[in-house]
C-alpha cells in the first residue's frame, strides 16, 4: 500500500514538472532550482512533512524533498547549535548526497568515455 | 506568427509518461526504504542509503551513455527525482574530463546542479534566520 | 552605384566563378538519412577515431578540403585563399583542421550561414581579380556544439519540437576563374545585414533566422526585378520545419508565392519521422553538406539549371543568451546557373 502512495504522489509531483516543462519556456535547470526552494519553503513551514509521512519516498525522492532535507537541517541545528547552526544546518543535511554524487560522479569520469548521440 | 508556426510538444502524453516512470523511481525509493527501516536504521540513514543508492543509480546509467536515451522517453519523470540531480554532475563530470581534471571535469562539475546548490543553501539560511529570530521571540 | 552593386545587399560578377568540385563529408546520423548514399564519405562513428569531438570535427575539415582540392585535379599551392568557418569558439574547428593545409586562410563566423558567406566571398575575391581558385567550406559537429551551446551529452533532458539537430560534418567546393560549362557557374551574390525580430528562445533557431531569409530574399528579387520563377530551386539552410514554413508566410504577406521549388536544408537532411530530429537539421554543415552532396550534382548534370542557395544564421553564444539578450539572424546567399548538357547557351 505505501508503495502505491509513493507512486502517485512522486508521479504527480513530476507531471507539475512535466507541465512546466512543455508549457512554458522554463529550461529544467530553473525548474529543479524552484523545486528544491519551494520544498525548503514548505518544509520549514512544516507543510512538507505531512506529505512525507503520507507517501514516503513519493515526497522524499522528488527535488522538493531535498529542499525538505535542507530545512529540517537547519531547524535541527538552530535548535541545537543556536546562531550558527542557520549556517551548518543546510548542507549538513544534504552532505551525504552531495558527497555522493560527486564522488560517484568523479569515479564514473575516470572509466566512462562521452558518448555521442 | 512564430507562435502558429511553431508545434507544442504532446502534452498528454509527456505527462503520462513523467507520471508513471517518476512514480516509478518513487516506488523503488520506497521499497528500499522499506528495507533499510526493517534493516533497524533510523529515519535519517535510511534516507541518505536511499539517496545514495539513486545517485549511484543515475550516474551509472549516465556513463553508460543510457540516462539520455530514458530522459528523453520520461521528461520530468527522471529529472525531478534526485535521479535528474545525479545526472546533471555525472554528464558534465564525463563530458569535461577531455578539458583536464582540474579545469574541466573539477572546475566544471556543477555546470547544471550548481544553481541547485546555490539557492537550496541561500533558501535554507533565510530559513534558518527567520526561524531563529521567531524562537527569539517567542 | 559602382557597376557591379545591383542595390544595397545583390552585387552581380562580371565573369562566371565556376564550382570546379564540391566534397563531402557526414557524420553517422546523416549517412542514415535520405541523402546517405550522396556524400562523399561517412562516418560510422562521430568521433573520427580523435579523442575528442573537436579534434574530430577537425579531421573531418583537414581531410574534406583535401579531397574538395584533390576532385578539382588541383594541389594546395594552385588554391590562392581558403574561406573556411565553423561553430567552434574562436573557429577553432578549421583553424585547427585548415593549418596543415599551407593555404592564406580567411576566417570567417556566419554561424550557419557560413557556406553562403564564403561562397559569396570567394567569388568576390575572384571576380575582382584578386585570385583564380579559391576553396570554400563549413564545417560542425553535433557532440562539439550541444557541448559548447546547450548541455553535456549525457544529459536527460527533453528537446521541444521546434528544436533543430546541428549536423556532423563538413562541406567544400573550390571555386575557379578559369573553368567550362561541364560546371556550374555563380553569378551573383547577396549579402544580408543582422535581422532582429526579438526572438529569445534559443529552442526555436528557425524563427529567429527566418526574418534574415525573408528580408534577404526580397530584397534579391526586388534588386535584380526577378521573382521566385527565375529559379528551378531556392534553398535556405537551417530554418527546419518551422522556420520554412514562416518564410513562406513572410514571403507571401508581401506577395511573394513560394511554391514547391522552394525548400529549406535542414528539412532535407534528416528524415523527420523516422530519425527523432525534430525541427530539422541545423548547424554550419548542414546547408554546406546538402548543397555539395544533391544539388552540385544536380547542377552539373543539368537536372537544374538556376539555383538560390541562401543559408541563413543565429547570431549568438550562451552568454548572450543567459543576459537575456535576442537571437538575430542573418542570411548569405549565391545565385549558381548551369549550362551543362542540353547544348545551347
Amino acid at each position: 500500500m505505501d508503495i502505491f502512495k509513493a507512486f502517485w504522489v512522486g508521479g504527480i509531483i513530476c507531471v507539475i514538472g512535466q507541465i512546466l516543462i512543455d508549457k512554458t519556456k522554463l529550461q529544467p535547470g530553473r525548474i529543479l532550482v524552484m523545486y528544491v526552494c519551494i520544498g525548503c519553503v514548505l518544509g520549514a513551514l512544516g507543510l512538507y512533512k505531512p506529505l512525507v509521512d503520507y507517501a514516503g519516498a513519493g515526497a522524499t525522492v522528488p527535488l522538493t524533498g531535498f529542499g525538505y532535507n535542507l530545512a529540517k537541517g537547519v531547524i535541527e541545528e538552530v535548535d541545537s547549535s543556536g546562531f550558527l547552526g542557520i549556517f551548518t544546518g543546510g548542507l549538513k543535511a544534504a552532505a551525504g548526497g552531495i558527497s555522493g554524487a560527486v564522488a560517484f560522479s568523479w569515479l564514473a569520469a575516470v572509466f566512462f568515455e562521452p558518448k555521442g548521440k | 506568427m512564430v507562435q502558429k508556426a511553431s508545434p507544442d510538444s504532446p502534452i498528454i502524453m509527456d505527462c503520462v509518461k513523467a507520471f508513471v516512470s517518476g512514480g516509478i523511481i518513487c516506488s523503488i525509493g520506497q521499497m528500499l526504504r522499506n528495507y533499510f527501516t526493517g534493516q533497524g536504521l533510523s529515519q535519517d540513514d535510511t534516507g541518505l542509503a536511499v539517496s545514495l543508492i539513486l545517485i549511484a543509480s543515475a550516474v551509472l546509467l549516465t556513463g553508460l551513455g543510457l540516462f539520455g536515451k530514458i530522459g528523453k522517453f520520461c521528461g520530468a519523470g527522471t529529472i525531478v527525482p534526485i535521479t535528474g540531480f545525479a545526472n546533471s554532475v555525472a554528464s558534465p563530470a564525463i563530458e569535461f574530463k577531455k578539458e583536464g581534471w582540474v579545469f574541466g571535469l573539477g572546475a566544471k562539475m556543477f555546470q547544471v546542479a550548481g544553481p541547485v546548490i546555490v539557492y537550496g543553501t541561500v533558501t535554507s539560511i533565510f530559513v534558518g534566520i527567520i526561524y531563529y529570530l521567531a524562537k527569539l521571540v517567542m | 552605384m559602382i557597376k557591379k552593386r545591383l542595390g544595397r545587399h545583390t552585387v552581380k560578377l562580371d565573369n562566371p566563378v565556376y564550382i570546379a568540385s564540391a566534397a563531402s563529408i557526414a557524420g553517422k546520423k546523416e549517412s542514415e538519412g535520405p541523402l546517405g548514399e550522396l556524400f562523399d564519405i561517412t562516418l560510422g562513428d562521430d568521433k573520427f577515431g580523435e579523442s575528442t569531438w573537436e579534434k574530430a570535427e577537425s579531421r573531418i575539415v583537414a581531410e574534406n578540403m583535401q579531397l574538395a582540392i584533390k576532385k578539382a585535379s588541383m594541389t594546395a599551392s594552385d588554391i590562392d585563399y581558403c574561406i573556411t568557418g565553423d561553430l567552434l569558439n574562436q573557429i577553432t574547428a578549421s583553424v585547427f583542421g585548415i593549418k596543415g593545409i599551407k593555404i592564406p586562410f580567411v576566417g570567417v563566423y556566419g554561424a550557419c550561414s557560413t557556406m553562403g558567406e564564403a561562397m559569396g566571398l570567394g567569388a568576390m575575391l575572384i571576380d575582382g581579380g584578386f585570385a583564380e581558385n579559391v576553396l570554400v567550406g563549413a564545417s560542425s559537429h553535433f557532440c562539439a556544439a550541444e557541448k559548447q551551446f546547450r548541455a553535456p551529452l549525457g544529459m536527460g533532458s527533453q528537446r521541444p519540437p521546434t528544436s533543430t539537430w546541428t549536423t556532423t560534418g563538413d562541406g567544400a567546393v573550390v571555386l575557379t576563374k578559369n573553368g567550362n560549362d561541364s560546371m556550374p557557374f555563380i553569378t551573383e551574390v547577396m549579402t544580408g545585414d543582422i535581422v532582429d525580430m526579438n526572438i529569445k528562445d534559443p529552442n526555436n533557431m528557425g524563427a529567429a533566422m527566418a526574418p534574415a531569409a525573408a528580408e534577404l530574399m526580397m530584397s534579391y528579387f526586388k534588386e535584380t526585378k526577378r521573382d521566385p520563377e527565375y529559379f528551378d530551386v531556392i534553398a535556405t539552410g537551417d530554418l527546419g520545419y518551422t522556420g520554412k514554413t514562416l518564410v513562406t508566410e513572410l514571403l507571401a504577406a508581401e506577395g511573394w508565392a513560394l511554391d514547391s521549388r522552394y525548400t529549406d536544408c535542414g528539412t532535407e537532411i534528416f528524415d523527420k519521422d523516422s530519425q527523432d530530429t525534430h525541427s530539422g537539421g541545423s548547424g554550419c554543415a548542414c546547408s554546406a553538406l546538402v548543397f555539395t552532396a544533391k544539388y552540385y550534382k544536380l547542377l552539373s548534370e543539368g537536372k537544374i539549371k538556376k539555383m538560390l542557395f541562401m543559408p541563413t544564421g543565429a547570431l549568438m553564444s550562451p552568454t548572450s543568451s543567459q543576459q537575456g539578450e535576442s537571437i538575430p539572424g542573418i542570411a548569405h546567399g549565391v545565385v549558381i546557373e548551369s549550362r551543362c548538357c542540353n547544348g545551347h547557351i
